[in-house]
């Protein structure tokens, strides 16, 4: 019992934290753009997929990591303007289309990897920690903060700027002017649906980076289905954030801390329970969250919602 | 005035698939004038100005302003001409504040949110010189909706337009807010800018124009100078036949209490308080009024009566029962008769024949449906017989319901709710939306079933229709009942005041 108090547990747990959280924090970062314009982007899941997928084609082909994220980003917004061609332009209904989004990534990456990847067998060279001069040598802090890879590091700079253009930018203003009141927007001479793709692509490329870290960063393999989940409860995480970036990025580590305990504590032997109880654990707290969390006011009132002229 | 022509809009056609919205046109607008745009509702006026401010283009037909061709694919050339909207329903976004709405869609998209000092600047120089009191922080859902009409107002001016078009600007206001803002539109002439004022209230059209083009079935029938005609020839012009102002309201003595409201407090869906220990009785051969500006409680009001809002605390009786608590479906069997706000989500399924919108709530009972089956061929000369006695024009009874106009639709509700068995009659916006016609056969129908001896409460935000029907007249301000008035013309200041929240005591 004294291994699962102790201070190097704690930051290894922190580590971990930080680290689990980054496929959330891409994630629910980018739904909440998508969602401030009024699409209810469901099809996260589907998303994620096609770039771990992408990413780990691109890399285990080039054993190039940065070659794997750019693949990944370009299948995300490949699927990005697919459920944005369905639903802006088409106005068919967001839900549908999203969940077959789902299922299209669920298949497709599945049937590409059988296909071609399979029998590779080996995994690719994931993306290695990166110390900092200094920091990394830091007792405790080090190790729970500093010897992350560049994945984890780049939530930071992902979550400022996406402040910054949210709250800073007159793309940012319309963007969540067209959630609230798109009608407003259509008069004041921007196009609603231009500003929806722009929403929807910026949610899937982020998606996709997150799916990205799963193959190019965690595990070095890609596995079908390997989002496990990851892109429903980035949508929980939106809800549970009232739909502001920086509520995300900490909601996402507060998610993070489950995945890690879930890991830490299966690999205590001293706790007796199966295994199963602890990986439910993000899940459970997914349900909680959406059944504690109750707010009407902070929705996009045009949430969902395809807008179409007078 | 100048006489100069500004604008003429020629031979403007426009149609939604079968659907023609304007037929042909034509409108002359001269510099520095307030130009009254006068008819019915769906007379086409909202939608000739949407094309005049590059919202909706036209099938055919040519805009002339300032002597050059005006070709509008967007509202965003509108804009760059200096010709700008105010929208009956705002183009405000609620959670940005007052200046953000400004900037919005102004600048490049990848420009940064710089310098709003100026803005703010700017703001309240504009509001200053024209007395808005428009505070650029404010945020736009904090307002109420007379402020928020000040914004948008000021918005249209600090986009520095030199064409103001406003639809419906008073539908939402208090009669002080309308004296100000028909003040503000004079202001605004003197200042060198043209108004076109769309309405459909006479007596705004007769004080603040200089003249009016009335428009009926899609056309404009005449234009006129305003000082050249009266209330009673412009209304048979929107109309296209004399019409009743006044209806004749027989002296009757109200009967015993079939209504009681005691106490009543409930919250809004969104969980805020819409009621505020509401206390009344509405008595047989009696028509009770509710007059007050829209969000103020009315709704949640008859709401909280027909059993979709549960009731906080207080007491409902009707003819002794408490209702109080009881579901709607509960309420449904009791006798009351309800015709609601909004018809198209309350009142009618549009995609659904007249025949099954007859039968909406009654479907399950003799003599529309017997051991489970419908009746079709009752179902079908029941609506029939419905459709004759209220004049409801459809091809037949099959006709889906979204065809009709809403006069006709309205008529359909009207004529529903009067067929079922019932003591209290619960109406609330009965002419919201219809044209005079009907509006003047749902007042007949009304006022027969007050001679029938049934006890009726009617929420309105028109005050006309108010005076026309109502034995006496309640106020309601923020959820309360502040004041009762009896239903007499000249103490329209009266309830002006109370709608406002201001007592007319402290006030005089």
């Amino acid at each position: 019992m004294e291994d699962v108090a102790s201070l190097s547990f704690l930051a290894a747990t922190i580590a971990a934290s930080w680290r689990l959280a980054a496929p959330l924090i891409f994630a629910s970062i980018g739904e909440v753009f998508s969602e401030r314009a009024g699409v209810l982007n469901i099809g996260l899941e589907g998303v994620m997929l096609a770039g771990a997928f992408a990413g780990f084609a691109a890399a285990f082909t080039s054993g190039s990591i940065l070659l794997g994220v750019a693949a990944a980003i370009t299948a995300g917004v490949l699927v990005g303007l697919l459920f944005a061609f369905f639903t802006i332009t088409i106005k068919a209904d967001q839900i549908v289309v999203g969940a077959a989004i789902n299922l299209l990534g669920l298949g497709l990456t599945a049937f590409l990897f059988r296909a071609y990847f399979s029998s590779a067998g080996k995994g690719i060279e994931i993306a290695k920690p990166v110390d900092l001069p200094w920091l990394s040598d830091l007792p405790f802090f080090g190790e729970a903060f500093f010897r992350q890879n560049a994945f984890v590091y780049s939530t930071l700079p992902v979550a400022a700027l996406a402040v910054f253009v949210l709250y800073r930018t007159s793309f940012g203003l319309t963007l969540r002017a067209v959630g609230e009141h798109p009608k407003a927007v259509d008069v004041s001479g921007r196009s609603v649906a231009l500003y929806r793709y722009g929403a929807v692509l910026i949610c899937s490329a982020l998606a996709a980076l997150g799916g990205a870290f799963l193959t190019l960063a965690h595990s070095n393999q890609f596995v079908e289905g390997i989002s496990s989940g990851r892109g429903f409860i980035a949508l929980a995480v939106v809800v549970f954030a009232r739909w502001s970036p920086i509520g995300a990025f900490i909601v996402s580590l507060l998610f993070g801390v489950f995945y890690a305990l879930q890991l830490q504590l299966q690999a205590q032997p001293v706790l007796f329970l199966p295994y199963q109880l602890f990986q439910a654990l993000p899940y459970v707290m997914t349900i909680a969250a959406l059944i504690l969390v109750r707010n009407r006011v902070d929705t996009p009132s045009m949430l969902g919602v395809a807008y179409k002229k007078s | 005035m100048a006489g100069k022509q500004l604008l003429l809009m020629d031979g403007i056609h426009k149609r939604f698939g079968p659907l023609i919205v304007s037929a042909g046109v034509t409108l002359d607008v001269e510099e520095n004038e307030i130009h009254a745009l006068l008819g019915e509702n769906g007379a086409g006026k909202t939608v000739l100005m949407s094309i005049l401010c590059g919202v909706l283009s036209p099938n055919e037909g040519q805009i002339v302003f300032k002597g050059r061709p005006l070709k509008l694919g967007s509202p965003r050339e509108a804009i760059k001409h200096r010709i700008g909207m105010v929208h009956q329903h705002f183009m405000l976004v609620p959670n940005l504040t007052v200046a953000e709405n400004y900037v919005l869609g102004q600048g490049s998209p990848f420009s940064m949110i710089r310098d709003m000092r100026a803005v703010h600047a700017r703001i309240l120089e504009l509001s200053d010189r024209y007395g808005l009191d428009v505070e650029p922080d404010a945020l736009v859902s904090s307002l109420s909706v007379g402020e928020q009409q000040r914004v948008e107002i000021l918005k249209v001016l600090y986009h520095g337009i030199e064409l103001l078009i406003l639809d419906e600007p008073t539908a939402v206001l208090t009669p002080q807010e309308t004296d100000r803002l028909l003040h503000l539109l004079r202001q605004l002439v003197a200042d060198g800018k043209t108004v076109i004022f769309i309405s459909h209230k006479l007596d705004e059209v007769m004080r603040v124009s200089d003249r009016v083009s009335v428009m009926r079935d899609a056309k404009v029938v005449r234009t006129v100078k305003t000082s050249e005609t009266n209330a009673r020839e412009l209304a048979r012009m929107m109309v296209g036949r004399d019409v009743l102002m006044d209806l004749p309201r027989a002296p009757l003595e109200p009967g015993r209490v079939v209504l009681s409201v005691e106490h009543l407090s409930c919250d809004s869906e969104a969980g805020l308080p819409a009621l505020r220990d509401v206390s009344f009785e509405v008595r047989a051969n009696e028509i009770v009024g509710i007059a007050g500006v829209s969000g103020n409680g009315q709704s949640e009001l008859a709401l909280a009566l027909t059993g979709l809002l549960p009731v906080a605390s207080g007491n409902v009786t009707l003819d002794g029962t408490q209702l109080a608590g009881l579901s709607s479906y509960e309420i449904n069997q009791v006798p009351m008769a309800h015709i609601p706000e909004d018809r198209h989500r309350m009142g009618i399924v549009l995609p659904l024949p007249l025949t099954e919108n007859v039968i909406l709530q009654r479907f399950d009972k003799p003599p529309f449906s017997s051991r489970g089956l419908l009746d079709l061929n009752e179902i079908t000369k029941q609506t029939r017989d419905l459709m004759r006695r209220f004049k409801v024009k459809a091809s037949g009874p099959g006709d889906r319901i979204r065809n009709l106009s809403g006069g006709n639709q309205q008529k359909l509700v009207v004529g529903r709710e009067l067929d079922r068995r019932f003591d209290f009659l619960l109406i609330n916006q009965l002419t919201r939306g219809i044209d005079i016609g009907a509006t003047e056969l749902v007042m007949h129908k009304i006022l027969e079933q007050r001679g029938a001896g049934k006890a009726i409460l009617l929420i309105s935000t028109e005050l006309e229709e108010l005076f026309t029907l109502s034995d006496r007249i309640l106020v309601m301000y923020e959820g309360r009942l502040v004041g009762e008035i009896p239903p007499d013309r000249s103490r329209l200041e009266e309830i002006g005041l109370l709608m406002a929240g201001k007592s007319p005591l402290s006030a005089a």
